[in-house]
């Protein structure tokens, strides 16, 4: 279990020194996305359109985050990750038309190991944790899609020290969320 | 000399009891995740289970909602049976679900099932989703249990046969394993068992509002069984993969047999507030 500082874009060979298990702490820019903007970004790809955000070395922060809007600007309040594997389908798709270099949710993600091999990786923050992780983030920078309503829409945030974030699927393929139920199925076999 | 209770007092406990829940937890809950900390063995759990703690403690100074998914706002209501409204109570509540909505403020989450529109007031047809029940004496008892939606989503019904009254073990602990750590482990398992299709999910949801530390024999075996998953906090393995379990029955059909197991997050938030009735 290595502690890491990193900031994005992540290179590759940022990610390439990542294993499961490992502690990073991320300073830079995440761009928030959930399941209506995840669709959305394929409808775009789909369409061959421009998306208004770059994703080139993105990293993508499954959140919906509590957002006031004081004199004009965005503030804050709560911003804790959302279940990334709602995303897990939709995710192969984004990975093979955009060059995003993090996924950063709670709980894993279904099978995507595979897709994320070489080029991403997924970094777990504590659920429920939406008040630490307010304290990482600076500055809300932008926001697009905001027809999609407050958690859906994409935010753009500056993050400093964001973390702990525990490497949960690194770009070696290694999964520690199916590691760890494959291991709760066994006992669970054992146990009735 | 009863008091008296009125429209503009019920909107603003509700406003109250919301903020409580929302910027804090129980006693009895934060209590449970500071010994699971203090036993974990696995460094990834202890850490995950020491953020979770500072963030109970940055949110309850702040008075910040301590995770960004405020949740549906539920409440369940106890009328005294000699109380005498003379006032919508329901719209009430609808009214300090909203006015909490905007002040504290809540995330707005509810939206139409199928064309997922958002209100962004947290209400709507059907929302909040307000239980009542009638009880003895000349107070007006109201919770508010908001509950997050990925707890909510890795919950199940089944309705199985009467003689099958043994299997009910494992289908809570392949519940608890389906979940993994979608459900912000570590969790508290509500169980309900009979009534019916309905009432079975009801009295599981209830039976999260009882306290942590009280389990009878049951119970604690199935929180046993399910430590020993090794899901642990978050999913990253551990040993504190639920902090309770509690069941609550009722009579069923004696054809039927149904089980609901409600997942709560380790943020089981609720706050109550009594209001004297009005005679």
């Amino acid at each position: 279990m290595k502690e890491f500082h990193l900031s994005t874009p992540l290179k590759k060979s940022d990610i390439d020194q990542l294993s499961v298990g490992d502690v990073i702490y991320l300073t830079g820019t995440f761009l928030t996305a959930r399941d209506e903007a995840h669709a959305r970004i394929l409808e775009f790809a789909e369409r061959g359109e421009e998306l208004p955000f770059d994703l080139e070395g993105a990293a993508i922060y499954h959140c919906g985050p509590l957002m006031q809007q004081r004199e004009g600007e965005w503030e804050v309040i709560a911003a804790g990750p959302t279940t990334s594997a709602r995303m897990s389908k939709m995710t192969p798709h984004l990975l093979e038309k955009y060059n995003v270099t993090a996924l950063i949710g709670k709980g894993g993600m279904n099978n995507v190991a595979g897709s994320l091999k070489g080029k991403c990786v997924y970094l777990a923050f504590t659920g429920g944790c939406a008040a630490l992780a307010a304290e990482n983030i600076r500055k809300v920078e932008n926001v697009h899609w905001q027809d999609l309503g407050m958690p859906e829409a994409v935010w753009v945030l500056k993050v400093e020290n964001f973390g702990p974030l525990i490497v949960g699927i690194d770009a070696k393929g290694n999964d520690l969320f199916a590691k760890i139920e494959e291991k709760a199925r066994s006992v669970f076999s054992g146990l009735i | 000399m009863a008091g008296d209770v009125s429209y503009d007092i019920v909107v603003n406990s509700v406003v109250e009891i919301l903020k409580k829940a929302q910027t804090g937890l129980p006693q009895d809950v934060t209590d449970a995740l500071r010994r699971a900390e203090a036993q974990e063995s696995l460094p990834i759990a202890k850490e995950q289970l020491e953020a979770i703690l500072r963030n109970i403690d940055i949110a309850s100074r702040k008075q910040i909602p301590l995770c960004q998914d405020t949740g549906i706002l539920i409440f369940f209501v106890e009328i005294g049976r000699e109380v005498r409204l003379d006032f919508d109570l329901e719209a009430a509540i609808i009214e300090g679900a909203r006015i909490a909505t905007e002040c504290i403020p809540l995330r707005p989450n509810a939206v139409d099932p199928l064309t997922r529109h958002n209100t962004g007031t947290n209400t709507g047809d059907g929302i909040p989703d307000i239980k009542y029940e009638f009880v003895e004496g000349d107070q007006i008892r109201i919770t508010a249990a908001p509950k997050g939606a990925g707890s909510e989503n890795m919950s199940a019904l089944k309705m199985f046969n009467p003689t099958e009254a043994g299997r009910i073990r494992e289908f809570v602990l392949e519940t608890v394993l389906k979940a993994g750590g979608k459900p912000c482990p570590p969790i508290i398992v509500g169980i309900g068992i009979g009534g019916s299709f309905d009432k079975a999910a009801r009295l599981s949801k209830l039976a999260l509002l009882e306290d942590t530390d009280k389990m009878d024999g049951f119970e604690r075996s199935i929180l046993k069984d399910i430590n020993a998953l090794g899901i642990g906090p978050m999913g990253l393995g551990g040993d504190n993969t639920a902090l309770a379990v509690h069941v609550k029955k009722a009579y069923c059909h004696a054809a039927s047999l149904p089980v609901a197991v409600n997942i709560q997050c380790w943020a089981n938030r609720h706050a109550s507030v009594t209001l004297e009735g009005s005679k």
